[in-house]
């Protein structure tokens, strides 16, 4: 239970998507202009994470690992399949991503028409695939961590976004320089919340 | 009276690959492809393998597409896409892993993310599913290596003033201003001041080219 707690505490603060790794910034710098639909855009990517992670995770292990397909066939031990995994992964990612909005247009419409463009677009955002990678090169070790992390990456992506979209909302009423306008103070902002995340590295878990 | 026949390198075609250096840099200007632009420009060598392999990226995925512009399904193009880019980074995985093992192993996941690159998608999009392959590949290869171009200059200011070495080579040692007094800068090494140098790049940029500046 506690390396659960541990895994869902570290990729919201210390792993964090966008703050450590910079994962779906192209996202999160357009879409942050308004609370509300960083808000949407934030609990979007959340959803898909939680649900893309246990499947590659499950691809990851019973089919693409070294030795992963030996429940089918024991001739499969020495067959590595890895160097196809960005593939799959995307495929399940672009799969999983039309069958969420399907769903969501079919029961709920109403925040199918909040999210609108957002949805097909989380489909090539960087923090989703980037989940996904950082799961398989961590080699976590079983379904139930990889989840949370999901859940944990998901959540960290939504704070930053959701944190951002309110400094900007403020930040029309300030004097910047004209050149840093829009993207540059975005950018240096960015930065300062970043190194204030960073003060949770000391932390040990 | 037969259209006179465009040159390979006509102006039309030489501002393709010259606009994204400025006007139209990818990263600075458009927004795109930021999410790899800075977790890897701690030191110069990863910074230019990866501008290298955006490029070959790049360049190829808009061929291709441009190549079967007519023929893809304008529902399922985004999937298309995917495969065609996504089936280009194994290459260049499988190759960087080959030839430069120990850079592939600092890139990590980021040579993976080059599919989610939103140059290579936005690029896609907007410019190769209707133009003609040769004007795509132009297009392409400005703009990946606009994109490497920010890299490496990020790159080199970070590791210049924070590990007093370029591309390895211990320049500030050389120079002998460790004797003076002078110390290396570890805060230039941590992610966050990688937002703040492309922070400044955009500010000379558009400081140097008003039309860029946002109305806001």
């Amino acid at each position: 239970m506690q390396d659960i707690l541990n895994i869902f505490v570290k990729s919201i603060f210390i792993d964090n998507m966008i703050f450590a790794y910079f994962l779906g910034m192209c996202s999160y710098l357009a879409v942050s202009k308004t609370v509300k639909t960083a808000m949407g855009l934030g609990l979007a990517v959340t959803f898909v994470l939680t649900i893309t992670l246990p499947v590659n995770y499950l691809l990851e292990t019973k089919v693409l690992k070294q030795g992963a397909l030996a429940w089918l066939d024991p001739s499969f031990a020495e067959l590595d399949l890895s160097f196809l995994s960005f593939i799959m992964f995307i495929a399940v990612i672009a799969a999983m991503v039309q069958l969420v909005e399907m769903v969501v247009e079919k029961f709920a419409p109403a925040l199918y028409s909040a999210l609108g463009i957002f949805l097909p677009l989380i489909a090539v955002n960087c923090s989703i695939l980037g989940g996904s990678l950082f799961m398989q090169e961590r080699a976590y070790e079983n379904i139930g961590q990889a989840t949370v992390f999901g859940f944990g990456s998901g959540i960290g992506w939504l704070l930053a976004i959701v944190a951002i979209a309110a400094i900007r909302e403020r930040l029309k009423y300030s004097h910047v320089p004209a050149p840093l306008r829009g993207l540059g103070i975005t950018f240096i902002i960015t930065g300062l919340m970043g190194m204030a995340f960073m003060s949770f590295m000391g932390i040990k878990l | 009276m037969k259209p006179k026949k465009e040159g390979l390198f006509s102006k039309k075609n030489r501002s393709l690959l010259i606009d994204p250096m400025n006007a139209n840099n990818p990263i600075t200007v458009q927004v795109l492809g930021i999410c790899s632009a800075l977790a890897i420009t701690v030191k110069l060598k990863p910074a230019i393998v990866m501008g290298l392999s955006v490029i070959v990226v790049t360049a190829l995925a808009n061929v291709i597409t441009s190549l079967m512009r007519n023929m893809i399904p304008n529902r399922i193009r985004i999937i298309v896409q995917l495969v065609v880019v996504a089936s280009l980074v194994i290459l260049v995985d499988q190759v960087l892993k080959a030839y430069v093992y120990d850079v592939s192993k600092q890139l990590s996941v980021f040579v993976g993310l080059i599919i989610t690159n939103c140059i290579i998608m936005g690029r896609i999009e907007a410019f190769s599913l209707g133009n003609t392959p040769w004007k795509s590949f132009l297009d392409g290869l400005g703009n990946g290596a606009a994109y490497g171009g920010i890299l490496i200059i990020v790159a080199f200011f970070r590791e210049l003033l924070g590990n007093g070495t370029l591309y390895d080579y211990p320049v500030v040692e050389w120079m002998g201003l460790y004797d003076l007094g002078y110390k290396n800068n570890g805060m230039m090494l941590l992610p966050p001041m990688a937002l703040i140098v492309v922070a400044l790049i955009i500010w000379v940029q558009r400081a140097k080219t008003p039309s860029l500046i946002e109305k806001d």
